[in-house]
């Protein structure tokens, strides 16, 4: 019995690392990597002086961050085909997950741009360059720094995330996990399976983000 | 320049003749505070302008108003053979651009880029802005890097520098842009005072060179060897100028005798 218990966990390694690969890992890459356009768009709204800007990020932030993820994804997936618009397993996915993290990335972001000292600016006009070329040039890159550990923590959260995607039919790996667990009736194995398989995906990207803030630190002085 | 100046350019031997920088009326509220009440500055070509006076005069207001980096509610900047930008109107980018392409500014602060070395720093404007060849900009960065002492340095983050050898590469940041004006805003204030020193030296050789500088200090024994005008402020207007010799020695007026009194006194 436990000899077979084994046997099927090792054999439904596989799948549940393919998944990881061709789901979980992709999934939220491309979402995450959207969300930082939309967070980083949306910090700048957010920080712009005229209000009507500034107030239609803040609602969005607000929107985000005051609905759950799966209703968000709910709402793409199944809502959306109602009004006639129909969108497919993974970019529905793609589409709820990037739009969350553009939420919360963006008050990360805002925060970053607002901890580079104003005198950096100033520098930056004063050599002559226009608001976005310091802002590109001398803003963000020490906004960068800052938000390594925070926006890291959003990355982490949104692996574990995707998970929601397997109820929206995405192929990924808590799908897999489900799917061999129905079969063979073996949920606690096959549940804690998936969970380590998360967790050392995790464990990788913690080390990631040490070694991109050493990086990073390199011009600060310790 | 307004119409009236006597000084007014007409034909271009003229332009030689009339100052670099002329300012007038500046006026500068931040909030209910009225910081800057018509402040009028001539900057002849080749002079050093010293602005000196009790902190929270308006000094520094004025020199960050020239750079366009504060925006005062009125008054006029001119440079001799530029627009007149008119601050009763919103400047445009392009008339704060133009200030800036003129006049380059060093900071108390030095405000160095700390994710950048130190020639980095200096090729940034030259390079990204005045778009000059990246080789060129290196080649003239590494001759003034070198000028000040520190061509050893080039490869240095900031962080790595000491605050005087951080303004040496604030002042050479500024030159790399050929600006026609540099401005000093109290460029000593935030150094040790050991390292006051090596940072005056390099301001003073660059004013025997024959650059234009306006130069807001408090360093008043530098200020009456360097400068051509001393400019004295109080209250946000100027109480009088004049050079060194009758300013710091011989004033006229008794706000100005105060405060030289109260900083000899120490």
């Amino acid at each position: 019995m436990t000899e077979s218990l084994w046997d099927l966990l090792l054999r439904s390694l596989l799948p549940i690392v393919g998944g990881a690969l061709t789901g979980t890992i992709p999934l939220a890459l491309m979402s995450f990597v959207l969300g930082l356009v939309i967070a980083l768009g949306i910090a700048l709204m957010r920080l712009s002086r005229i209000w009507i800007v500034s107030g239609v990020a803040r609602a969005y932030i607000s929107i985000i961050r005051g609905t759950p993820l799966l209703v968000q994804l709910f709402v793409i997936f199944y809502g959306l085909p109602s009004i006639g618009i129909l969108v497919d397993p993974w970019p529905s996915a793609i589409i709820a997950f990037s739009l969350n993290v553009g939420g919360y990335a963006a008050e990360v972001i805002r925060a970053a741009i607002l901890s580079v000292p104003k005198g950096q600016w100033e520098a930056g006009y004063t050599i002559g360059m226009s608001r976005g070329q310091t802002l590109v040039r001398v803003i963000l890159p020490q906004a960068a720094r800052v938000s390594v550990p925070p926006l890291s923590n959003t990355f982490i959260s949104l692996v574990k995330d995707t998970s929601l995607a397997s109820l929206i039919l995405v192929t990924e790996l808590f799908r897999q996990a489900q799917q061999i667990a129905a079969f063979s009736q073996e949920f606690m194995a096959l549940y804690i399976e998936a969970a380590v398989v998360y967790w050392v995906i995790c464990l990788v990207l913690s080390s990631a983000q040490s070694v991109l803030e050493k990086r990073l630190d390199r011009y600060v002085a310790h | 320049m307004s119409p009236t100046d006597p000084l007014a350019p007409e034909p271009a031997d003229a332009v030689i003749a009339a100052p670099l920088l002329t300012a007038r009326g500046i006026r500068k509220s931040f909030g209910d505070v009225e910081v800057l009440k018509s402040i009028d500055l001539t900057v002849p070509r080749g002079d050093v302008v010293a602005l000196i006076g009790p902190s929270g005069s308006g000094k520094t207001t004025v020199l960050r108003s020239l750079n366009g980096l504060e925006v005062p509610e009125a008054g006029t900047v001119e440079f001799s053979g530029g627009n007149v930008v008119d601050f009763s109107k919103a400047p445009s980018k392009r008339q704060l651009a133009s200030l800036r392409d003129r006049s380059a500014m060093v900071f108390q602060q030095f405000n160095l880029f700390p994710h950048r070395t130190v020639l980095e720093n200096v090729i940034e404007g030259p390079v990204q802005v005045q778009k000059r060849p990246k080789a060129e900009a290196i080649a003239d960065a590494r001759v003034l890097l070198e000028r000040v002492g520190l061509g050893a340095k080039a490869d240095a983050y900031p962080f790595e520098l000491s605050g005087g050898q951080q303004q040496r590469v604030g002042i050479v940041r500024a030159l790399a842009l050929k600006p026609q004006l540099l401005l000093f805003d109290e460029p000593t204030s935030a150094l040790d005072p050991e390292l006051v020193g090596d940072v005056l030296d390099v301001i003073r050789e660059l004013a025997t060179e024959g650059w234009t500088m306006v130069l807001v200090t408090h360093e008043l024994a530098f200020a009456s060897h360097v400068a051509d005008t001393i400019v004295f402020m109080d209250g946000g207007v100027v109480v009088e100028s004049g050079p060194p010799t009758e300013v710091l020695q011989n004033p006229r007026e008794a706000r100005t005798k105060q405060f030289l009194h109260r900083l000899l006194d120490r």
